[in-house]
């Protein structure tokens, strides 16, 4: 029918799930899934991505397993959801990094690293590498400013175009509603809905963890990560104004705002991820889509080394481990940025799209 | 010798649960026992969704007031008069104050699901479903200190003279033993999945009848009861059927298995012969009188025929429609005789009258010189494919109960009440609903007479 055995399987139990409709209030794939009455791969690609893997449906279903229906949703969509990802990556050369992701990203995350400790070592002076530096320019000792912003936006731009290049595909998949291009209202419903994470929640009372005790620690701890992230990315891009627009270069006193912003994610990337991951090993196996964890760990790592590296580069910049240090968490940027499109982090830009199909949806119907 | 409780709860649905919590706040010591294993525990309640309560003004979730005296009319109208009007509006005034002591509880409501308008303003739905309500009641009652066991079969009640002393359990590991208790709480349910005590009324064709629930509601504590000396209520012989998906599993199919579509076509029996008006009422009302029909059907199956035009009239269903390209080839797959599908088709078609179709209100498009007539919604069955389901009886509840009193008070079979005997929900629904079913009624009765029996159970127990 839909040619991979899980599209096979979603497809079976949005037939079932269509006829009950019980869950229909406990987020988005309900409502979305009533509104049709067969799928399609890019139905099914769409119900998936928009699922957030809360767990409710499985634990308030009267036909999860051992029932014969053996309805799981969120194990299910998990699958589908990570095979979309590949399915839709670009260049499809590389679609298959995600079936070994957590290897995949390891390598890149060592090699990376081990290539600026030994470009850093090739270059320098041992006396520069393990110099102390201080005052502004104190980084660009180790390299020149311009290097570092230009291999990082070349890193950054492949980045942005495998991801576009990638959602477009799923956004194509997943059909167009009648109305055409989103929308900013739809756009604006979507940015809130991910910004609480408004259906990682069970319907209201939180997510299923290891038991059938719902809690919020895993929408928490994603708060803690994402903002974290989202928060280095703004100390980055008003450091880069600084440098270009004031002229004033880094590294910045503790107080000032690049330094504010950067500790501030550093914290949540470092505390986040901990939690995530802790929550993961925790959680009931049946909830999991559990051939995807490499993947799941693997950015989640990579977030945390990130953090990690971050904030012992701020605690020890003015020693002789700055050179070192600043090697190390370059090397972990750099990987977190090209395996950016081949990884977990993509789950945000699908769920994102799928949001916005869904406002859209919903502002149709309600028009209509 | 086991342990001692104040109060025993016999059951592990909605009004098993309310009775423990009820209990339990009461200052008493409680115990459940669930004869299912812990994912099949709660009896019907796992596939419920909703309930109805009175209430004065709209709320949050429900569109309009449904006083009390609406409720006494639609329970007067589905029953047909077979009620105690008494306890009937008790438990009607009572059900104001559940719709918010059930949130109390954890559960939490909707406003009505997809496909189920009609009952926005009368029926508050659970949200996640039937499951739901359950894990909440359950995760209130095990913080409140009420201690549950599962797979816990009881096999015999210890009763003297119309008081409980005891009950005899067999564990699955630890073997046979004794649960005293100060008072109990029959909430086990009925006996709708005991295919032998079902025979005995309805002869070898309850052999093809389908189980709505799990295979626990077997009734033997409801036998228990009744072979001590507790006077029963409710008719044994009926019960509520509907027709569902031949598909469907022997048990536990739930309200997935059933079909909406009988009032846009027409139902045949294993001989192609139509046998009932099936436009003779709006959907859902008369919902409930197709399990009878097809019972009453040889082999107890039937077909529902209809054509292309419809397929979007009514819910998706789990099992997908039989098509054919004609009526003989769809007759091959249900091995129904091609000829004579085809003539009653025919037949049908010739009887239909022109009229303005409108599945909402009882349309004028009906059938003249035919027996029986299709008085509603009848149109011709002429566009390919063209689709059925097959049907037979599924069996959702029994009517046969322990008589009770306001109080939620066993009566025993010479009218005095019992000292410490307790009964609620589906055990004792028969009290109330003699006949008939309107949606979320059950439901009602459970957390209602479960809240009462609850208090009154440790009151007993405290004094």
């Amino acid at each position: 029918m839909h040619g991979t055995r899980i599209l096979d399987e979603a497809d079976r139990l949005m037939t079932v799930c269509n006829s009950c409709r019980y869950c229909e209030g406990l987020c988005a794939v309900f409502p979305a899934m009533e509104m049709r009455r067969a799928f399609s791969d890019g139905d099914l690609n769409y119900l998936a991505n928009l699922c957030h893997s809360c767990g409710a449906c499985y634990v308030d279903c009267q036909f999860s397993p051992p029932h014969e229906f053996n309805v799981n949703v969120p194990q299910t969509l998990a699958v589908a959801r990570a095979e979309s990802y590949a399915a839709y990556a670009w260049p499809q050369a590389l679609s298959g990094a995600f079936a070994r992701n957590g290897l995949v990203i390891s390598i890149v995350a060592a090699l990376s690293m081990a290539a600026f400790i030994l470009g850093f070592a090739a270059l320098n002076d041992r006396s520069v590498l393990f110099g102390v530096h201080t005052g502004p320019g104190a980084f660009y000792k180790l390299m020149p400013h311009n290097a570092m912003a230009a291999l990082f936006s070349a890193a950054f731009l492949y980045a942005i175009l495998a991801l576009v290049m990638s959602v477009r595909a799923f956004w194509r998949d997943i059909g167009t509603p009648i109305g055409g291009r989103a929308d900013g209202g739809s756009i604006f419903q979507a940015i809130r809905d991910a910004g609480e994470l408004r259906y990682l929640h069970g319907g209201g009372v939180g997510c299923y963890n290891e038991d059938d005790t719902p809690t919020d620690r895993r929408k928490l701890f994603h708060h803690l990560t994402f903002y974290g992230f989202l928060l280095c990315f703004a100390a980055t891009s008003v450091a880069t104004l600084y440098h270009y627009l004031l002229g004033r270069e880094a590294p910045y006193p503790w107080w000032d705002l690049p330094v504010v912003l950067g500790t501030l994610g550093g914290i949540g990337l470092v505390v986040g991820p901990i939690g995530l991951l802790v929550a993961k090993s925790r959680r009931a196996p049946e909830l999991l889509d559990e051939t995807s964890y490499g993947m799941d760990v693997g950015f989640t790592a990579m977030l945390f080394l990130t953090g990690f590296t971050g904030m012992l580069l701020l605690l020890l910049r003015e020693t002789a481990a700055m050179g070192p240090l600043l090697a190390l968490h370059l090397g972990a940027v750099f990987a977190l940025f090209i395996t950016m499109p081949y990884g977990k982090f993509v789950h945000g830009i699908y769920r994102f799209a799928a949001l916005v199909r869904y406002a859209q949806e919903r502002r149709s119907e309600a028009g209509s | 010798m086991g342990s001692k409780y104040d109060v025993l709860v016999i059951g592990g649905g909605n009004a098993a649960l309310c009775a423990a919590i009820a209990a339990r706040l009461g200052g008493a010591s409680v115990l459940v026992l669930e004869g299912a294993p812990k994912f099949y525990r709660g009896g019907n309640t796992r596939h419920t969704r909703n309930m109805r309560c009175a209430h004065d003004a709209a709320t949050e979730i429900l569109t309009g007031p449904y006083t009390e005296e609406e409720f006494w009319e639609d329970l007067l109208r589905v029953t047909g008069g077979q009620t105690d009007e008494v306890l009937a509006r008790h438990m009607i005034r009572e059900s104001k104050d559940i719709l918010n002591w059930i949130v109390e509880q954890g559960v939490r409501w909707q406003p009505s699901l997809g496909g189920t308008l009609s009952l926005g303003r009368t029926n508050s739905f659970f949200l996640g479903g039937g499951r739901a309500m359950l894990n909440a009641l359950y995760l209130t009652a095990e913080r409140l200190g009420v201690d549950v066991e599962y797979d816990a079969e009881v096999t015999d009640l210890v009763i003297d003279d119309g008081m409980f002393l005891a009950a005899r359990l067999k564990r699955p590991i630890n073997g046979e033993t004794e649960i005293r208790a100060t008072s109990l709480v029959a909430a086990a349910g009925g006996f709708e999945a005991n295919i032998e005590w079902l025979k005995q009324y309805w002869g070898e064709a309850a052999d093809n009848f389908l189980i709505r629930g799990t295979p626990y509601n077997r009734g033997s504590i409801l036998k228990m009861l009744l072979d001590k000396g507790v006077q029963e209520v409710g008719d044994p012989t009926q019960c509520h059927a509907v027709a569902i998906d031949a598909r469907a599993p022997k048990f536990d199919g739930g309200i997935i298995t059933r079909h909406d579509s009988v009032v846009f076509g027409i139902v045949v029996n294993k001989h192609s012969q139509r046998f009932y008006d099936e436009g003779e009422d709006i959907w859902p009302k008369r919902y409930a009188i197709w399990g009878r029909l097809v019972a009453a059907q040889p082999d107890q199956i039937a077909y529902i025929i209809f054509d292309s035009t419809v397929v979007t009239s009514f819910m998706p269903t789990l099992f997908p429609p039989i098509a054919g390209q004609t009526i003989a080839e769809l007759a091959g797959k249900l091995t129904l005789d091609p000829a004579a599908l085809e003539k009653t088709v025919t037949e049908f078609n010739a009887a239909v009258r022109p009229g303005t179709f409108d599945h909402t209100i009882l349309d004028d498009c009906r059938t003249e010189g035919i027996t029986p007539q299709k008085t509603h919604w009848a149109r011709k069955i002429e566009t390919p494919p063209y689709l059925a389901y097959p049907v037979r009886p599924g069996i959702t509840f029994t009517y046969l109960g322990t008589r009770v009193t306001k109080e939620a008070r066993m009566l025993m079979a010479d009218g005095k009440p019992s000292a410490n005997m307790f009964a609620a929900g589906e055990i004792m629904a028969g009290n109330v609903l003699g006949k008939g079913y309107a949606a979320g009624m059950g439901m009602t009765i459970g957390s209602v007479f479960g809240r009462i029996a609850g208090r009154e159970a440790a009151k007993h127990a405290r004094n």
